[in-house]
């Protein structure tokens, strides 16, 4: 990538063109007027674009851009917040009212007083993400051909019968400022590439799938093009591997040591970790939509999480995450932390508010909404496990170590109950492993366990050279449902005695 | 013109009238093979609460300007779509949206979804109207209901939600379409002082005045009580009273998977080795399972409006009017999703999916009957995080939540004191279903924040599949 002498040269034009200061001085003086005690503006500018094909053809492709502004305030100890699709100054004004109307609208029913930790302010900083090419500036038609062309490889396959194929690409731009005087203008890329290929059998009535293995990241279009992923190395071996997928075994259930590949792991630690400590959950305020926690603050320092060799991280800065970003949307500069150390429960996912609750005098940045229209919630950071530090311990390694288990690679289906505590997975790939070899794939695999069982049960952890990092764009929370983009990076890892079910026999 | 450019403009700068909107756009795309615009705007109010106190509360306005562009290539006509959710106060912006759904169209090439726009059929004479609003005082009716149960002994935590969004479609062979699209919800998460026990309650509605907070509560009470026995079950597989809002999460699912292509090319639950499965009965219990936009209470949009296409809808079919469709007619396997175009290529009719959903032709029992009617079994509250584990069978998994209740000789006698894992599939549940009772208005807890209006009944299950136990609660 070219050297960038200012980042706030890659900002989007239309949006850094925008009137942002008049803006803020608009929102924020109008509810300073009102006796607000806090206020923060934000105003965002977002463009996304999805391209679907089914068997080589477009089916759809969507232009769409989202903007508008959103201010929130505390009023005696209330939050209130409104947002408005109007980027005029004399609309901030009339939103900041309404904000504060709806702080005060409240007041009487308000129990608790809105406390927030301290945050140095930052003033007139810039961020932009880690990319070499904007998705949204790349012309529509060398991406569909693009797409076009990989089908087209997958449908000339031996017993490939139908291919999806897709790319989400997104640009946010978002503007921040508060009364205490912070200012940040920020930009960041993410790209969701998809393409799954299926394999009809008439004659047996059923049908089979596999999926790329490729995650959505916090990169620009060349990871369409090779940049941090092999596609035509996988596109070579995908219908092979379809093939013997659908011919293979169904899985006999019962417990088995399994080593799980970064592909598949990732979403265990998103449900399992990611979710079991956000702070905001763990004290009840998700209680009636996401869920709880069984992570309560009580256990801090002493919850047994799982085994020595688990320790956890949250951060909102490694490069290419999709969670990464410079500055929350509490205008808190963003950091990286333990959440689970030596196996213990360490550390929460936090905003303004709920630091102050956990004793702390600072925010560690998760405060996120995904649109000018939502409130910021607590929202999870990039939550990752640790390789091994010691030792570059290979998958072939841990598989290696496994008398009889299973190789599971790539995510596939997933539920988890409300406290993070029991869950159910299956994935793209399952190889029988015999004597520390694999031995050819298995179906019908789903791995269900508790979440201090599971992770208690993890004897090894792979080496750096195993690190690769995961993710969703969609991870659901809160009410109105916001969507946030996050990653989460592992190493393979190994876990004893799961339980494994057949899902063929499950549903008989 | 850029949003700067109209920031820069304000004052003198005033959004314009959604109508206006669809009519400019539609000129500025005349030049096109065919255009449809499609203007939303939302106005929503919220109230959160947890710990028995408000937590984040707000009033939000927002919109949104869909066009889509329909091309003439090589080959056939291909359509792209471009939409913008900032306010219209210039007529470039417009043709800048149109400009940009042209060059997509251009770029996707002909699309095999293409036939002719739908024709007008009448004039609708709401179109001249302006949005509808809502707003935080929308819940007035609901306030001294929500204060006395915050303040009661329980530990509340729950959501009400009202948003109305009000669409208008033109399309370019003249076709004006307005509807107002009501959506209201309100769920209570009772629990006990030392969170021992949790118990929910909800409702849908058009606009609050219909919702009885106190009885919510009270009912909510009502299991928490039930709670002060508790018990332990292994899993298993156990006769198990689905309530109304458990159903229709699983029959959510159902009906999202009856896209008629995949049952066509075999990749779908409803395929059969001939072809999709329509015909083959499921049950001998004359069940129906529908979506109907003149259901009365849970209507939806008449017209047909779509921003992209895919299984089951298309771009092209912005207009065509909506109807009734049976997914499931008197225990048989009905309809199936087509886009016009689809049908064309399978042979069938345009089979539009809908926005409400409703589990008709049970018996007069009521969930307390059912329970009263049971030697032993559970009786669910509702379910949660429910996800396909095998498309092939639409075996689904997920979780029960906020109170399991054994019975026992017709009577609730205490409650288990851990949540089930289930894996079941909900074509089995109607399968085996020996009992479906009275259909009543219901809210899905698990769908309701993608699709409120349901009307289910209880549904009893002779052996529903509890795969392990959950220590959540």
């Amino acid at each position: 990538m070219a050297p960038v002498a200012d980042p706030a040269d890659r900002i989007d034009p239309q949006f850094r063109a925008l009137p942002l200061a008049a803006l803020a001085d608009a929102a924020l003086g109008r509810a300073r007027e009102l006796g607000a005690s806090h206020a923060d503006l934000r105003v965002e500018r977002i463009v996304n674009q999805s391209i679907d094909l089914r068997d080589g053809r477009v089916t759809g492709i969507g232009d769409s851009t989202t903007v508008g502004l959103a201010v929130r305030v505390v009023v005696d100890g209330v939050w209130g917040f409104a947002s408005h699709v109007e980027l005029t100054p004399r609309r901030a004004a009339a939103t900041a009212a309404r904000a504060v109307e709806v702080a005060r609208t409240l007041a009487p029913v308000a129990v608790e007083r809105v406390e927030r930790a301290d945050e140095p302010v930052h003033v007139d900083a810039v961020w932009v993400s880690d990319y070499d090419v904007d998705p949204l500036l790349v012309p529509t038609r060398e991406k569909v051909e693009l797409l076009v062309e990989r089908s087209q490889r997958l449908l000339a396959s031996d017993g490939v019968d139908h291919v999806h194929a897709g790319v989400a690409q997104v640009r946010e731009c978002k503007f921040y400022a508060d009364m205490a005087g912070t200012s940040t203008v920020q930009q960041r890329v993410r790209v969701a590439p998809a393409i799954t290929a299926t394999a009809v059998d008439r004659a047996a009535g059923g049908f089979e799938s596999m999926a790329s293995l490729a995650p959505p990241v916090g990169r620009g279009w060349e990871y369409l093009t090779g940049e941090g992923w092999d596609w035509d190395a996988e596109l070579r071996e995908i219908p092979e591997l379809l093939a013997e997928k659908a011919k293979a075994p169904s899985v006999a259930a019962g417990p088995y040591d399994l080593v799980i590949d970064p592909t598949n792991l990732w979403l265990t630690i998103h449900e399992s970790i990611g979710h079991a400590t956000e702070y905001d959950r763990a004290i009840g305020y998700e209680a009636a939509y996401a869920g709880t926690s069984f992570a309560t603050p009580d256990q801090l320092g002493t919850l047994r999480y799982g085994s020595e060799h688990m320790h956890v991280t949250g951060d909102r800065t490694v490069p290419h995450g999709l969670s990464t970003i410079g500055y929350d949307d509490d205008g808190v500069a963003t950091t990286e932390w333990d959440l689970v150390r030596d196996g213990v429960l360490v550390g929460y996912q936090l905003d303004r508010t709920f630091a102050p609750r956990l004793g702390l005098e600072r925010s560690n940045g998760c405060a996120f909404a995904d649109s000018p229209h939502h409130v910021p919630l607590q929202r999870m950071a990039n939550v990752s496990l640790r390789p091994d530090p010691a030792r570059d311990t290979g998958t072939d390694e841990l598989i290696a170590g496994v008398e009889r288990g299973i190789y599971v690679v790539g995510d596939k289906s997933w539920s988890i109950d409300m406290q993070r505590y029991n869950f159910q997975f299956t994935g793209q790939r399952f190889f029988r492993i015999e004597g520390g070899r694999l031995a050819g794939q298995l179906r019908d695999v789903a791995y269900q366990a508790t979440t201090t069982d599971f992770w208690g049960a993890m004897d090894a952890v792979g080496g750096p050279s195993t690190w690769r990092l995961g993710g969703a764009m969609n991870c659901g929370k809160a009410q109105p449902g916001q969507e946030a983009p996050v990653s989460h990076g592992c190493p393979a890892a190994r876990f004893r005695g799961i339980s494994v079910l057949n899902t063929q026999e499950e549903g008989q | 013109m850029t949003e700067a450019a109209i920031a820069a403009s304000s004052g003198a700068a005033q959004r314009w009238r959604a109508q206006d909107v669809v009519e400019r756009a539609l000129a500025a795309g005349t030049r096109l093979h065919g255009c449809a615009v499609l203007v939303r705007e939302t106005s929503e109010a919220v109230l959160r609460w947890a710990n028995s106190t408000m937590t984040t509360n707000g009033h939000t306005t927002s919109g949104r300007v869909t066009v889509i562009a329909f091309v003439a290539v090589d080959g056939g006509v291909a359509a792209g779509v471009a939409s913008s959710s900032a306010a219209v106060t210039a007529v470039a912006q417009l043709e800048e949206l149109v400009a940009a759904a042209e060059a997509t169209a251009r770029d996707a090439g002909p699309a095999e979804d293409a036939l002719p726009l739908p024709e007008p059929t009448g004039d609708d004479p709401g179109w001249a109207e302006a949005g509808a609003e809502t707003s935080i005082g929308v819940f007035g009716p609901l306030a001294a209901g929500l204060a006395e149960v915050l303040a009661g002994p329980q530990r509340q935590y729950g959501f009400a939600s009202h948003e109305l969004t009000t669409t208008w479609l033109g399309t370019s062979t003249g076709l004006r379409r307005r509807w107002v699209q009501p959506t209201g919800s309100i769920e209570l998460n009772a629990k006990t002082p030392d969170l021992s026990g949790s118990a929910w309650t909800g409702a849908s509605t058009a606009d609050f005045t219909d919702v009885d907070v106190i009885g919510l509560a009270a009912e909510a009470a009502r299991r928490l009580e039930w709670g002060r026995r508790k018990l332990t079950l292994a899993p298993g597989r156990y006769e198990t009273v689905l309530p109304p809002s458990a159903v229709a999460d699983l029959m959510i699912y159902l009906a999202w998977s009856m896209d008629g292509r995949p049952a066509h090319e075999g990749r779908s639950a409803l395929a059969g080795p001939d072809g999709p499965r329509t015909g083959e009965r499921l049950t001998d219990l004359p069940l129906t399972m529908a979506c109907d936009p003149a259901a009365p209470g849970l209507e939806y949009e008449p017209f047909l409006t779509a921003s992209r296409s895919g299984e089951g809808i298309s771009v092209f079919d912005n207009g065509a009017p909506t109807r009734r469709v049976e997914w499931v007619k008197d225990g048989v396997i009905g309809e199936l999703a087509y886009s016009r175009a689809e049908a064309a290529e399978f042979g069938t009719a345009f089979t539009p999916a809908g926005d409400n959903l409703l589990l008709t032709g049970g018996s007069t029992a009521s969930t307390a009957e059912m329970v009263a009617g049971t030697g032993r079994g559970l009786l669910l509250t509702c379910l949660w995080y429910i996800r396909a584990v095998d498309p092939a069978t639409l075996l689904l998994t997920g979780l029960t939540r906020d109170g399991v209740y054994l019975v026992e000789g017709g009577e609730v006698v205490g409650e288990v004191d851990h949540n089930f894992r289930f894996n079941h599939s909900p074509l089995d549940v109607l399968r085996r279903a020996p009992e479906v009772g009275a259909t009543e208005r219901t809210l899905p807890r698990e769908w309701k924040d993608w699709f409120t209006r349901t009307a289910m009944p209880p549904i009893r299950v002779p052996d529903l599949n509890m795969s392990s136990v959950s220590l959540g609660r």
